[in-house]
This record gives C-alpha cells, sequence and structure tokens, in this order.
C-alpha cells in the first residue's frame, strides 16, 4: 500500500499565507491596471493570418511590405516555428476591415510561395460581445456555485470558496498580464475549467471539514485543528489529482500545438495555484470567519428533531 | 449458474454500446450492420478539417429605413387620390409627420390609414391638426423576420452554388447569419459571393424632360432621378420600377452575338406580363437597366464609429424598345465575363431583402486543420498513457480498475459525441478530453484514499471497500456538479470552439461518475467478493 503520509501543520501557517497570497493579488491587479492583458483578436478586434513557407520565413521582407503598403499597428513574428508567421492587424476604420486579409493574402501570394494556413477576423463589435458574454457567463457560474455550496454547506463555506476561485483568477490573470501571453478565447475557457477544478479541491476539503465536525462535537476538538487533520487526510488526495491532471496537462503543452499553448498554460498555472488556493484560502477564511462545529451541527439537529 | 447483478448488466451495457458507437470514429471501414444502426463518424469541427466560418450582421434598420420610404410614398399618393389636403408633409427618423388645416382632414386621414394599413401603423396625435404615424411594433418585428429569413434563404441559395460539401447556413441569434463552408479552398470567391449584394432594376427614361436642364438648375420633378450614363451623359429615369430583381426566377451568363458578355433572363409570371405590357405601350421609348450595389463601410460619425450602408447604381444598358418583350431576354452592358457570371448568380439566388456585412471570420486551411488532428491525437494518447501508468504504479490492482474506467469513459464520450446530432469535436474540445482523462480518475482517487483509511484504522478488506465507495459518494457528486454548473455555463455563453469544450467536458464530467464508481466497484466485486480468504489476506492498493 503506497501512501502519502504527512502530519504537516499547515494551520500554522494559515495567516503568512492569507498574506502572501493578498500581496500576490495586488501585485497581479496592479499589472492587470497598468500594462493590461495582451488581448487576442477574439476580444479586441482585428484580423490574424497565419502562413506557413516550406523553408525558412522571410520575416522581414514581409515586414517591410506592411510599412510600404501602409498597413499600420500590424506586426509580424514567428509562429510555432521558424517556417511558420503570424501577421496581425488592428480594425481599421473606414477600410472594409472583413476583405482586408484578403488584399494582403492576394499581394503576398504576388511576391512568395506559401500557404495560407489560418485567418481569423473579429469586428469590434463581435470583441465587445465576446469580452462582455465572458464576464457575464463568469459571474453567472460563481453565483450559481456559492448558492450550490451555500445549499449544500452553509453560507461561510460558499464566501471561502468564492474567495478562493477570485484568488485563483485574479492570480492567473495576473500571471497573463505580467507575462503578456496573448488572452484569447481559449485562456478564457481555461479559466473557467480551472474554477471548476480548483472548486474540486475546495469541496473535497470542505466535506472532510463538515464530516469531522459532525464526529467531534462530542469530544470538544477546536476548530483549528479539526482543519488541520482535514487537510492532512486529504493530501494524498489533492496531490495525486493534482498530479494525473498536470500530468496530461504537460501532454498538452508539448504536443497539442501553438494554437492550445495559452490554453494549458493557463491550466497548468490555474492547478498549482486551485490546489495551493483549496488548501489555505478556503479554510483560512472559514476560520476567519469563526465557523467551529457547532454551526454544522445545529443543523443536523434540526434535521432529525 | 451465475446470475448477474443489475449493476453487472448495466456495465455490459455500456460497454457494447460505446464499443459499437465509438467504432466508426477509429476505423473508416466500417461493417454495415454497424451503419444500419445509426453509427456515424464525430462530426469534427471546421479547425480541424478545415473551412471557413462567417458570421454576417443583417442590417435591418436598413430594411426599416427603405420600407418606411415606400409606406410614406404609399401613403402620399393615397392621399392625393382621396383629395386630402394638407398643410405639410414629413417623413423624419422612419415616422411620418402630417399638418391639416382641418380636423376633418385628420380624421379622414385616420380612418384611411386604419382601414387600409390595418396594424401596419401607430397614430399619435400631437394636436388636433397634427398627427404622428409610427410603424407599429408588431410590424416591425414582422418585417424584421421576413427580412431575416429571405436573406438566408438567398445565402442558402448562394452557397449552394459554390458547390462545397455540408455547407450550413442559419440564423444566429436577432440580427445574424452563420455560414460555415467545410473545405473550401477559395476564400476571396467564398466571400465575393457571401457579401454582395448585387441586384437590377429596369426603369422607363424620362424623355419629356431635359435631363441637361435638370442637372444645371437641380430642378427635378418627383416622378424622376438624376442618374449618368456609362459615357457620362445625364439621364433622368422614372422612379417608376418596372421590374426588379424579385421577378426574376431564373438567370445565367453568357455572350451576345457580338461577343459581350450577357445575362439571360427568365421572369415569373406576374413579372412577365407587367414587362410584356410596359414594353408593349412603349415600344421606340428608351428603357434604362440599373445595376444596384450595396456595400457596407464604416464612418465616424460625431466621433462614434458607425456602420452605413451604400446604395452604387449604374446603368447598364441603354436602350430604345424596338418590340414587345416578355418571358425571357439578354440583357448586355457588363464590364466582363467574371461580372456577368456573379449577377447571374445572385440573380438565381434571389435578391437580399437587407444588406449584409462579415462581422467575423475564422479561416483554417486543410494544412491546418488535419494538423491540428494530429497534434490533439498525439496528446490525448500521451497523456492517456502517463495517468494510465501512473495509477498502475500507486494503486497497483485498483489502478487497473481504475483504468479500464478511464478507457470507457473515453469510449462514451466518443461514442455520445458521434450520436448527438450537431455536436463537433474541436480543438478545444480534443483539449476537453484530456483534461478529463486527468480529471475522471479524480473519483477514483477519492474512493481509494478512503479505502485505504478504512484499511487502517483496521476494518476488514471487504468492509473497507464498501465504507470508502459509501463515504467518497457524497464528496464526489459534490465536485462533480459544481464543475459541471461551470461547464454547462460555458457551453451557454461559448461560441463555437468554446462550444465544444464544454460540450466533452459536461460529458465527460458525467460519464466520468459513472465509470468511476459503478465500473470500478463491479470490477472489484467480481475479483474480491467470493474469495473466502480475504478475510486474513490484505488488499492490493
Amino acid at each position: 500500500m503506497r501512501t502519502i503520509d504527512i502530519n504537516f501543520d499547515f494551520m500554522k501557517w494559515h495567516k503568512n499565507a492569507v498574506y502572501v497570497s493578498s500581496f500576490l493579488i495586488l501585485i497581479s491587479l496592479f499589472s492587470i491596471f497598468t500594462k493590461g492583458l495582451n488581448y487576442g483578436v477574439d476580444f479586441n478586434g482585428g484580423t490574424v493570418i497565419e502562413i506557413g513557407f516550406e523553408n525558412n520565413a522571410p520575416i522581414e521582407d514581409i515586414r517591410n511590405h506592411l510599412v510600404e503598403n501602409n498597413y499600420t499597428k500590424s506586426s509580424v513574428q514567428y509562429f510555432g516555428s521558424n517556417k511558420d508567421l503570424l501577421i496581425r492587424m488592428p480594425n481599421i476604420v473606414s477600410s472594409d476591415e472583413a476583405t482586408l486579409s484578403n488584399t494582403l493574402v492576394a499581394e503576398l501570394n504576388n511576391k512568395y510561395s506559401f500557404s495560407l494556413k489560418r485567418v481569423e477576423y473579429v469586428g469590434a463589435q463581435v470583441g465587445e460581445e465576446l469580452r462582455d458574454q465572458g464576464i457575464t457567463a463568469a459571474l453567472i457560474a460563481l453565483l450559481l456555485i456559492m448558492i450550490y455550496i451555500a445549499l449544500r454547506f452553509e453560507y461561510r463555506f460558499s464566501i471561502g470558496a468564492i474567495l478562493a476561485l477570485l484568488h485563483d483568477v485574479f492570480l492567473i490573470m495576473g500571471i497573463f498580464s505580467i507575462t503578456q501571453i496573448e488572452f484569447n478565447l481559449s485562456v478564457f475557457a481555461a479559466i473557467l475549467a480551472v474554477i471548476g477544478y480548483s472548486l474540486n479541491d475546495t469541496i473535497v476539503v470542505f466535506d472532510r471539514i463538515r464530516e469531522n465536525f459532525k464526529s467531534s462535537v462530542a469530544e470538544n476538538t477546536d476548530t483549528i485543528s479539526i482543519t488541520n487533520e482535514s487537510i492532512n487526510q486529504t493530501l494524498s488526495r489533492t496531490l495525486i489529482t493534482s498530479l494525473t491532471t498536470l500530468l496530461v496537462l504537460a501532454s498538452l503543452i508539448f504536443f497539442g500545438g501553438e494554437i492550445l499553448f495559452g490554453f494549458s498554460f493557463a491550466l497548468i498555472a490555474g492547478v498549482l495555484v486551485g490546489t495551493y488556493s483549496s488548501i489555505y484560502i478556503a479554510s483560512s477564511t472559514l476560520l476567519m470567519m469563526n465557523i467551529s462545529a457547532k454551526d454544522i451541527t445545529i443543523e443536523i439537529d434540526e434535521e432529525k428533531p | 449458474m451465475k446470475i448477474f447483478s443489475i449493476k453487472q448488466i448495466l456495465v455490459i451495457f455500456v460497454l457494447v454500446f460505446s464499443v459499437i458507437y465509438s467504432l466508426p470514429t477509429f476505423y473508416s471501414e466500417v461493417p454495415s450492420w454497424l451503419t444500419s444502426m445509426n453509427a456515424k463518424k464525430m462530426n469534427l469541427g471546421l479547425d480541424l478539417k478545415g473551412g471557413v466560418h462567417f458570421l454576417m450582421e443583417v442590417d435591418l434598420d436598413e430594411v426599416v429605413k427603405t420600407k418606411s420610404k415606400k409606406l410614406s410614398n404609399d401613403i402620399r399618393s393615397q392621399l392625393r387620390k382621396e383629395k386630402i389636403r394638407y398643410k405639410k408633409y414629413s417623413h423624419q427618423n422612419n415616422n411620418i409627420y402630417i399638418e391639416f388645416n382641418d380636423n376633418s382632414f385628420y380624421e379622414r386621414t385616420e380612418d384611411l390609414i386604419k382601414t387600409s394599413y390595418q396594424n401596419t401603423f401607430d397614430i399619435n396625435k400631437i394636436n388636433i391638426n397634427e398627427m404622428e404615424i409610427t410603424i407599429s411594433e408588431d410590424a416591425l418585428n414582422e418585417l424584421r423576420i421576413a427580412a431575416i429569413k429571405q436573406n438566408t434563404t438567398t445565402l442558402r441559395n448562394r452557397v449552394n452554388e459554390l458547390g462545397v460539401a455540408e455547407p450550413i447556413v442559419q440564423q444566429s441569434g436577432k440580427t445574424r447569419i452563420v455560414v460555415e463552408l467545410p473545405g473550401i479552398k477559395d476564400t476571396t470567391r467564398a466571400k465575393d459571393i457571401i457579401g454582395a449584394t448585387a441586384t437590377l432594376e429596369f426603369k422607363m427614361v424620362d424623355e419629356d424632360s431635359d435631363a441637361y436642364a435638370a442637372e444645371d438648375s437641380n430642378q427635378i420633378s418627383f416622378n424622376a432621378k438624376l442618374y449618368y450614363d456609362d459615357a457620362g451623359q445625364p439621364v433622368l429615369l422614372k422612379r417608376n420600377v418596372i421590374l426588379t430583381g424579385e421577378n426574376i426566377v431564373d438567370a445565367s451568363s453568357g455572350f451576345d452575338r457580338n461577343s459581350r458578355p450577357s445575362v439571360n433572363i427568365t421572369l415569373d409570371g406576374p413579372g412577365a406580363k407587367r414587362f410584356s405590357k410596359t414594353t408593349d405601350d412603349n415600344i421606340g421609348k428608351l428603357m434604362a437597366v440599373l445595376f444596384i450595389e450595396s456595400k457596407s463601410e464604416q464612418r465616424i460619425i460625431n466621433g462614434e464609429s458607425k456602420r452605413v450602408t451604400r446604395k452604387y447604381e449604374k446603368i447598364i444598358s441603354l436602350a430604345t424598345i424596338q418590340e414587345r418583350l416578355s418571358k425571357s431576354f439578354q440583357i448586355t452592358g457588363l464590364d466582363s465575363p467574371k461580372q456577368a457570371r456573379d449577377l447571374a448568380l445572385y440573380l438565381r439566388a434571389g435578391s437580399m431583402a437587407a444588406p449584409m456585412y462579415i462581422i467575423e471570420e475564422r479561416t483554417i486551411g486543410p494544412s491546418l486543420g488535419a494538423d491540428n488532428i494530429e497534434k490533439g491525437k498525439i496528446s490525448v494518447i500521451i497523456g492517456l498513457i502517463l495517468v494510465l501508468v501512473f495509477m498502475v504504479y500507486y494503486y497497483r490492482v485498483f489502478g487497473l480498475f481504475a483504468n479500464s474506467a478511464l478507457i470507457i469513459n473515453i469510449l462514451i464520450i466518443i461514442s455520445i459525441m458521434s450520436l448527438i446530432p450537431g455536436a463537433t469535436l474541436t480543438l478545444p474540445g480534443i483539449a476537453g478530453i484530456v483534461l478529463t482523462v486527468g480529471m475522471a480518475v479524480d473519483a477514483n482517487v477519492l474512493i481509494f484514499e478512503r479505502i485505504k483509511e478504512e484499511i487502517k484504522n483496521g476494518s476488514t478488506p471487504l468492509a473497507s471497500i464498501e465504507l470508502g465507495y459509501k463515504k467518497a459518494f457524497s464528496t464526489i457528486a459534490d465536485a462533480n456538479i459544481t464543475t459541471l454548473i461551470a461547464s454547462i455555463i460555458l457551453f451557454i455563453f461559448g461560441t463555437g470552439p468554446i462550444k465544444g469544450f464544454a460540450v466533452t467536458l459536461s460529458i465527460g464530467v458525467i460519464s466520468s461518475m459513472f465509470t468511476a464508481i459503478i465500473v470500478t466497484r463491479v470490477l472489484a466485486n467480481l475479483l474480491y467478493e467470493n474469495k473466502t480468504n480475504l478475510k486474513t489476506r490484505k488488499l492490493n492498493i
């Protein structure tokens, strides 16, 4: 029988964890507000063209072509390898944006031979809508989850869970802001998946705390040691699940290609941050809200009068 | 004789079901009995098979504007016919304002509009002699719905002309149309065909007035409008339209006797009747063919970027009517064979009720699609192998149970994806499957860790299994339901590929609960239940 036997006094550090997390969140928020996120076309609107060459791509020539032909604010970069190029163009008012890619591809076709791999054009209005929809979706998901946990546990548990989730979301967005890795629709999907995943972790810990509260009424053990015990009991599960998830994500980030890079990266960051937050943030909040075994057991007494 | 339990039967049924329905996805050659059971390959999204996705915005304001202009003209001529006099008549912002000298005219107008237009208008009294006529909400809605419908039908006809296999043209939301063309190579041509709005109008030339004088003085009679022909000469055309593109049922391009590009046109019944009567009445007079194209442009108006639709009208042919024309005839005057070909296509496909423009395009070349499939496959396989190896290493025999559950889980996802009509596998969808692989073992990890705890607490092996499954259940349910909430929200709000991710994740979460709890339990029971020596032997976990 393989076991991970750790009996670590997690809660000894719970105040420090709150300080560290608050500090990291502040850094994240600072970066998000000053540096901002590197939004992709999905959210900002614009055109992206990916072209593939047989050999090394003539990146300088194409850069010059863009400048000479007045494609303002456009950029070219290698994508994945130096055979593939990614050209980005912002939306330009008073030109026909939708056919911009056709014009450019036709011009380049006259000079070079390449294969057109991908074109994405998102109108300004659509980009704005996608952003609004994304924010609405995230908020609704958080609200529903909060209600579900409040019903299944107690309202303080749902506050703990939501704080842990917000912690994760801010930190991931902070990482994307600091690294300036493109923030697009699939990164957004990954963040929602992280919400689901991190919640999974939190609930497993909460479930144990609840269970131990119930069995501890007679013994009158204090809340901190019950919480600590619960975290230790679920620790091997938390670590193993994080490990299996990280294994598949590693496979995705190495073999899934450039398009899935941001997605896999957000999930890996999310699994790491989420594992930490469900151990520390969620339970620290519970402690700070003075939850105790009584809060849970009263409920049970009422259920069975 | 051995009797199967209900759980065992269920597991066997699910296993057979998922193997059958996921087979076509793995093997392209499937026996006919499989296809007869409705088993088919998973639908691949455009990012995997290559193709173009367009989202078109239909400019419904323009429809309302045009319609209200037409209705206003109708009302005005009706007032004239009924000899109702008014002091002031204006048409602003799609509303009509009429001011009368006499209240009796006000009342007669009100009656007239109510009887001849029923519920089309709402009449608001500004004061005793002045009214505001607005198009009613119901009429507006009807107008919008009809316009979107007509545009969708016309687009579908045009797309069919492109000869793409399995195209999708459908309404999306209230004002949008989605067009998906799998496997198309020439996207420029596709964009031209989809985005353009070109039609024809036939009008008589106003030969009673002097076009040059009209041009100089800018005094043009109410019934005419000034145009310029190819040579830049002014021409006055009567406002009355003899024929529009809507009367054309068939059109084909070709060349006339002088090998100029031409379009052969066939009219519908009412169109042919009207056309032959008009041409019969006007032999020896000039008739013009107008080529009308609407283009949508972005303009900055008052600091805000706005879409405006501009109409380009051009006289392509100006000819004296030699004889009475009928159902079929030929027009010339086009710039190129390509323009003739495109015009014929547009006329054949029917007219657009409203101008449209592309607000989103996603094109994936066929090579990138194949590349994405390859990458998706490799990452699923490697991710799966890593997890399988780890589970056996860590949980021994129970790891094998979890692995069987995991593989069945993947088969279930694939078979359900192939069975749901309209469900498509996208690259993010594959990522969803990979993520499910990592997360699906979570339920088993929870159960197995519980079993270990029970063993440590001194329970017998059988009791430990029993308690492990029992105690872990509510945790598993809570954890999965919350993940399901997140993925359902993602499905509702997500678009395109993101929806694909939400679909595989949701299916994966649900099926993983079944496989992780039921399938592993059945396997564990099979192995341990009837062993009498278990009381002394240790569990291989």
